[in-house]
């Protein structure tokens, strides 16, 4: 229904349900999944795969009704609120890791190496433990594998190897993101597309290098989700991020692929746009990251 | 009696020739629908039987606890009672009341043609039905239901049996929808409102709806966050919450709190607007203090995320953290209490009736003021240290969710069902459900206080015999509630099949056209009985009324 103001109210809706669908037999199969049923697994990836069909089903419905000209100017601030403000639930949902990295650096660790009111916590149950930051814990746990047995042993994660490139991969994959920005404002297709064409390759090496940066870690260093508070943060941190960064990557190759359709127009490419703040979301959120997890 | 009975409404049958397409045909309309009010009435419906099925719960805790001894459940299964009650009655029965109530009357309020994101609304309610299928399954696992408390506090709570994985993605998808939800309400009211609906002209429900939605996309990726680290410290070696690893038990209460303070206001803010916009009408005086209620809904809400550890006084906190989170809790007593003065401000000298919306409302204004002062005792830290973790708080909590939170649901909806079916509800039946419940009610959480007092903890099966006969009265109290509760689902069926066979008319409350909206006219009141499938396709012409700041 268009209303005389021209705003669009779609009818009926099939992909929700469904997405809503696919959503729920994939988690209901990871959990029980979890809970070592033999069939969990594969719920879970039908359910995902319901999931991503129903999602792209319900995006092509959109960029087609975009393309033809049904959403005014007032549906588009709609759709950019929204954006915004599921960016910011994003923020938040990071910030919690961020505060529980914060709270353990410089108040649990601390108080179980008898700082504060911590003095009892540690005369009655770990005398031995220093505070110190990395840390797997007042009982080492995780590390290195020794004789088939885990040593306590790990190495923390430097940051002037591949984080650093990460750093700079992230970085210059925002300017080239903004360079195909202005390609598309100034009707230049070519430098949209090369643009993001480069976005989309320095978002997956982004991803290459920390998958080989993770291979390390569990491999060589010892470092892995079960050594203790340093690689618990470490990997949730770094891990949600990487996720994000995928998510984020997918997201520009399919704008991409609408940008080679010839879709997008000065006045109208929310779709770009959402996907642009999306991923200078994902590059501040690494900043924190190599700030507050590799430097300090 | 001040309804306004009709004799026929004139432009009624007019407006549905327009060229607007109806709802799709067959039970199909009710899963792909993306009209405001379908998916309004899906939430509506949705709640009222949560409501149900909490209270079904409810009433096994109270029947177990009539006495000492264990009498009729398991304790296990006792403690999966209260975690579920209280899962089921806040993410399946309070919010989505209010989600149902923002969906039918936002849109309506402000002159839209229907909320700002239709299709992510349709997703938002499926989203919310599958969270609680998937949390109702776990009734029915291996280990039962979580039992460790709705606030699922680690290490207890990483004992639950096969539920756990299940519970935490229940969580995951109740979160999705809230934050779907939150983000479409906050699009529709900065974004489709009509011409000349100025911010401070808004009817205060969805002022405070608009507060709500802020808080809820704020808090609820805290609360996933939270579940998602016990997920991986009991599935991925993690050890976020175990002091062996460098972890802290402790920091589990803090993230879960700095979520479920500010969770407590999303279940109390939409009850304010509601007071605030259902007390006026029946006052006939425009409300006391408008912009004063604007402001101090924007207090409380910015107060509730730097209070959050007055759940944890008892826990073990540095001395200066004690003392700022009893100052700073006590502080939102202020913004609370001017809301509180201004409706009794409205009150004053009005013209009043006592329809059942209204009776509702009054009832809210002094029981919710009983449930802020227990709260303001138990901010103070050294008193709390006697009162955690005891049934004062239930007591407390239960003051400030049931006949506050819940009565103020009641009253939207016996103030809007005329608005909704097009018919008159049974006042005589809808008071003597607001007397029965007023009173039971107090049976019920009353004596709470002084078992708390005396020391009886929450959250067991069995209890010391000096407690029995309180328990016994609130046990009576409870059961007299819980069965008045059919009453109001009578009427609600009952006035969607004609009601008393009076027609209501376009404003059916007599004022609800001066004083139900914020700095305007109450632009619901303009609209037939009951509103055409679609409404403000056109944005109506705006009238500001006079209001005293
Ligand atoms: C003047 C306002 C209020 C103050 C000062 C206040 C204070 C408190 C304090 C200090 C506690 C913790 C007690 C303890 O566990 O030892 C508490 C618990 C609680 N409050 Fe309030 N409160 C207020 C209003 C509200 C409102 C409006 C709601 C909800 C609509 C609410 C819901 C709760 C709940 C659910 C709990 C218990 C949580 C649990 O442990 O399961 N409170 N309140
Ligand atoms: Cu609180």
């Amino acid at each position: 229904m268009s209303t005389s103001h021209g705003y669009y109210i779609p009818h009926k809706a099939t992909w929700p349900v469904m997405v809503t669908a696919g959503l729920f037999c994939m988690l209901a199969g990871f959990a029980s999944y979890l809970n070592g049923s033999s069939s969990g697994a594969t719920f879970m990836l039908v359910g995902f795969a319901i999931f991503i069909i129903m999602v792209a089903g319900w995006f092509t419905l959109q960029a087609s009704e975009s393309e033809s000209g049904t959403y005014n100017t007032q549906v588009g601030i709609s759709f950019r609120m929204g954006m915004m403000w599921f960016i910011f639930s994003e923020v938040m949902f990071f910030a919690v890791f961020f505060g529980t990295l914060w709270y353990t650096r410089n108040l649990s660790v601390p108080w179980l190496g008898g700082e504060g009111t911590g003095a009892a916590t540690k005369a009655l149950l770990w005398p031995d433990y220093e505070t110190a930051w990395p840390t797997n814990g007042p009982a080492h746990l995780g590390g290195k594998i020794v004789d088939g047995k885990t040593s306590g042993e790990f190495e923390p994660m430097g940051a002037f190897g591949l984080p650093l490139l990460n750093t700079l991969l992230l970085l210059s994959s925002g300017v080239t993101c903004t360079w195909a920005h202005h390609g598309l404002l100034a009707k230049n297709r070519d430098q949209l597309i090369k643009g993001l064409i480069a976005t989309v390759t320095l978002g997956f090496l982004f991803v290459l290098c920390q998958a080989t940066e993770y291979h390390e870690a569990y491999t060589d260093m010892g470092l892995t989700l079960g050594s203790g508070i340093y690689g618990s943060t470490f990997f949730m941190l770094t891990g949600f991020h990487g996720f994000h960064v995928c998510v984020g990557a997918i997201i520009l190759s399919v704008v991409l692929f609408r940008s080679w359709k010839g879709h997008f127009k000065p006045e109208n490419h929310f779709a770009f746009e959402a996907a642009a703040w999306y991923w200078h979301f994902v590059d501040v959120v690494w900043l924190g990251l190599f700030i507050f997890v590799y430097i300090m | 009696m001040s309804a306004v009975v009709a004799e026929h409404d004139e432009h009624h049958e007019h407006e549905h020739d327009d060229h607007d397409h109806g709802p799709a045909k067959g039970w199909l309309r009710w899963i792909i629908t993306t009209n405001h009010k379908d998916i309004g009435t899906l939430y509506l419906w949705f709640a009222l039987v949560m409501f149900f099925v909490g209270g079904v719960m409810a009433l096994i805790i109270r029947a177990e606890l009539f006495q000492p001894g264990l009498s009729f459940v398991e304790p296990q299964f006792f403690n999966s009672m209260t975690t579920m009650h209280a899962l089921v009655m806040i993410f399946g029965g309070v919010m989505p009341a209010f989600v149902g109530l923002a969906n039918w009357m936002i849109p309506m309020m402000i002159g839209a043609p229907d909320m700002a994101l239709p299709r992510m609304n349709n997703m938002s309610f499926w989203m919310l039905v599958a969270g609680i299928v998937l949390l109702s399954s776990t009734l029915f696992m291996e280990g039962g239901a979580p039992a460790a408390g709705w606030t699922m506090y680690p290490p207890l709570v990483l004992q639950t049996g096969a539920a756990l994985p299940f519970a935490i993605f229940s969580v995951h998808l109740l979160g999705i929808s809230s934050i779907m939800g939150a983000i479409n309400i906050i699009a529709t009211i900065f974004n489709m409102r009509a011409p000349g609906m100025t911010l401070m002209r808004m009817p205060m429900f969805v002022w405070t709806w608009v507060i709500t939605a802020f808080l809820l996309i704020a808090v609820m990726p805290v609360f996933a966050g939270a579940v998602t680290m016990l997920l991986t410290d009991k599935f991925f070696e993690t050890s976020f919450f175990d002091a062996a690893g460098g972890g802290d038990p402790v920091l589990y209460q803090h993230i879960f709190w700095f979520f479920g303070h500010p969770e407590v206001y999303i279940l109390i803010l939409p009850t304010f607007g509601l007071a605030s916009t259902i007390i006026p009408v029946f006052a006939r005086k425009p409300l006391f203090g408008y912009s004063s209620m604007v402001y101090a809904t924007a207090a409380i809400a910015f107060l509730s995320f730097i209070v959050w550890a007055h759940h944890m006084f008892t826990v073990g906190m540095p001395l200066a953290g004690e003392l700022y989170f009893m100052y700073s809790t006590m502080i939102i007593a202020i913004p609370t209490a001017v809301k509180v003065f201004n409706w009794t401000a409205t009150m004053w000298k009005g013209a009043m009736t006592f329809e059942t919306p209204m009776l509702f409302s009054i009832s809210f204004v002094v029981l919710f003021t009983m449930g802020g002062f227990t709260g303001l005792m138990m901010a103070i830290a050294p008193s709390d240290l006697q009162y955690h973790d005891t049934y004062f708080i239930v007591a407390h909590f239960h003051y400030v969710l049931v006949p506050s939170a819940i009565f103020m649901i009641m009253a939207g909806g016996y103030y809007w069902l005329p608005k909704w079916t097009g018919n008159m509800y049974n006042e005589k039946i809808g008071q003597l459900h607001f007397w029965l419940s007023a009173i039971s009610v107090n049976i019920l959480f009353f004596p709470q206080h002084f078992l708390g007092l005396a020391g009886m903890p929450r959250r067991i099966p069995d209890y010391a015999v000096q407690f029995t006969d309180w328990n016994m009265i609130s046990s009576i109290g409870g059961f007299i509630f819980g069965f008045s509760q059919l009453l109001f689902l009578y009427i609600v069926v009952d006035t969607i099949r004609g009601g008393t066979g009076v027609k209501a008319t376009n404003e059916v409350w007599d004022g609800a056209l001066q004083y139900g909206g914020g700095g305007t006219q109450g632009l619901e009141w303009t609209l037939p009985s009951p509103p055409p499938y679609h409404t403000f396709t056109e944005p109506p012409v705006i009238v500001p009324t006079e209001y005293q700041h």
